[in-house]
């Protein structure tokens, strides 16, 4: 289902039709895709359409002409996808969707939570891989490992029952007080709140380890003492 | 029974997925089992050159997908195996041009005639990855003993996870015991260590692999190389058999492999 001509690019997609202009001025743009839809009504009848327009800047009302007229012709214009963050603000403000695959979970995974308490905690059960990014307003879990390339980001404490590789930031949003404990606390860098810390040997025989911010406020860490 | 998809990946570039398949691909066939092999290095195959059937291509993948002509137009039979068959790559297009339903609705195809399919995966984790891992049954992961070659495949294993492909298997490729023995380099343990998933080969470094690449005959063939010997291994692997690992520090003194016999057992 795929039709061309020298301006606009129709291909079906899971969920409706997606529609890919280049670089010509608007205008033209603009005629020729409503020309295409024009050409072909039934075909177009009652579609969900998300525009790709490469960089393209658009603004309100340029977006506005061409929902409504879409719209009269029973088309729905759903996303627009653009390079430009103009166009992506413009889309964002008509309530238009930006992108047409959902984000994928594992590369930036925020956590809404809707009343956070003291006690909320994010329990991860597997080791966090390069390129993860786990973000929560809470504090953090993880039974597993940490590897190389991978961040932890939480607004309370980090807790992880196995090796520390990645990134790990407690207190992101300034909490002075949080902590991060490790089985095996190697990281390629710690923070909590504004310190940062990236002196932290890998050692021999990793022994359990607490970071925190000591009294001078410096992060440091240290064995952990049972008891 | 239906053939067994799997694909030969890595992350990082010029760890040796192609190398891999090619020789993965000569083993099985060697076997006696029926085998396809799919480039899916679009705009950058290589596939061809390794199995030195370069200059048999006529069509290639793109052309099967956009119905310039049929899948057993493209297919090229391997010079000395009857059971060995090459998809190559097209040169001139780029990932874009196929997608990973295409990927699904080729191999399809393909389960009911062969006991293997191999794609050989692009390096990188976009759209040419997507579609080399749409169709696989099973995984496998290529690194180097170097910490940036761990670093990627960690982060593909990752994908691989959240993307529900089953467990990957791990050929670690181009280990040099000697440099390990020195701690020059990371040893099969530091590596599994990390990323935490089954190990299915260890490849020694050997240079009868490049050599082998660039004559178009790909090492597995060769008895006498341990190389082909650890790709004769995995390939055994796959098809369910356990074989235990090869030893791969034999230079060394008589005590010492004593002493290592003593060790592990």
């Amino acid at each position: 289902m795929t039709e061309t001509n020298s301006l606009v690019q129709i291909k079906g997609l899971r969920d409706g039709l997606l529609v890919s202009l280049d670089d010509a001025p608007w205008d033209e743009q603009r005629s020729a895709l409503l020309l295409q839809v024009d050409m072909q009504p039934a075909f177009f009848q009652g579609a969900r359409l998300a525009l790709d327009v490469s960089s393209q800047v658009l603004h309100v009302n340029e977006l506005v002409d061409l929902r409504d007229q879409l719209s009269e012709r029973g088309i729905a214009l759903w996303a627009v996808i653009s390079e430009s963050p103009t166009t992506e603000n413009t889309a964002q403000l008509l309530g238009l969707a930006t992108r047409i695959s959902k984000p994928r979970p594992e590369e930036a995974r925020q956590f809404a939570v809707e009343n956070l308490g003291e006690d909320t905690a994010l329990f991860l059960n597997r080791t966090i891989r390069s390129g993860t990014r786990i973000e929560f307003s809470g504090h953090v879990v993880v039974l597993g490992d940490v590897n190389p390339g991978a961040e932890i980001v939480a607004e309370g404490n980090v807790i992880v029952w196995g090796r520390v590789r990645g990134m790990i930031h407690a207190g992101s949003k300034g909490n002075r007080k949080a902590m991060i404990c490790a089985l095996d606390l190697s990281p390629t860098q710690l923070r909590i709140a504004d310190e940062v810390s990236a002196v932290l040997k890998p050692q021999e025989h990793p022994r359990p380890e607490v970071a925190r911010i000591n009294e001078n406020g410096k992060l440091q860490a240290e064995f952990w003492l049972p008891g | 029974m239906p053939a067994q998809v799997v694909t030969i990946t890595s992350g990082k570039g010029g760890v040796g997925k192609t190398t891999a398949v090619a020789n993965l691909a000569v083993a099985l066939a060697s076997g006696g089992s029926k085998v396809v092999c799919i480039d899916g290095d679009i705009g950058l195959r290589n596939l061809d050159v390794i199995l030195g059937l370069e200059n048999r291509i006529v069509y290639d993948i793109v052309d099967v997908i956009e119905g310039r002509c049929r899948l057993k137009q493209a297919m090229i039979r391997d010079k000395k195996l009857p059971d060995l068959y090459l998809i190559p790559a097209a040169q001139t297009r780029d990932k874009n041009a196929v997608s990973p339903s295409d990927m699904n609705r080729l191999i399809k195809d393909l389960r009911a005639d062969y006991d293997f399919v191999l794609i050989d995966s692009p390096a990188g984790i976009e759209r040419g990855f997507r579609n080399a891992i749409a169709a696989a049954d099973r995984v496998l992961v290529v690194t180097n003993p170097e910490v940036s070659a761990v670093r990627d495949a960690d982060r593909v294993i990752g994908i691989l996870e959240a993307e529900e492909k089953g467990p990957a298997a791990l050929i670690l490729n181009r280990l040099n015991p000697v440099l390990v023995k020195k701690h020059d380099m990371l040893s099969a343990d530091d590596v599994l260590d990390l990323l935490a998933i089954e190990l299915i080969g260890i490849v020694p470094e050997d240079e009868n692999v490049i050599i082998g690449s660039n004559r178009g005959a790909p090492v597995a063939a060769d008895p006498k190389s341990k190389a082909g010997q650890a790709f004769r291994n995995i390939a055994r692997r796959l098809k369910g058999e356990t074989v235990p690992f090869l030893d791969l520090e034999s230079q060394g003194s008589l005590w010492e492999r004593i002493q290592r016999l003593a060790g592990r057992n």
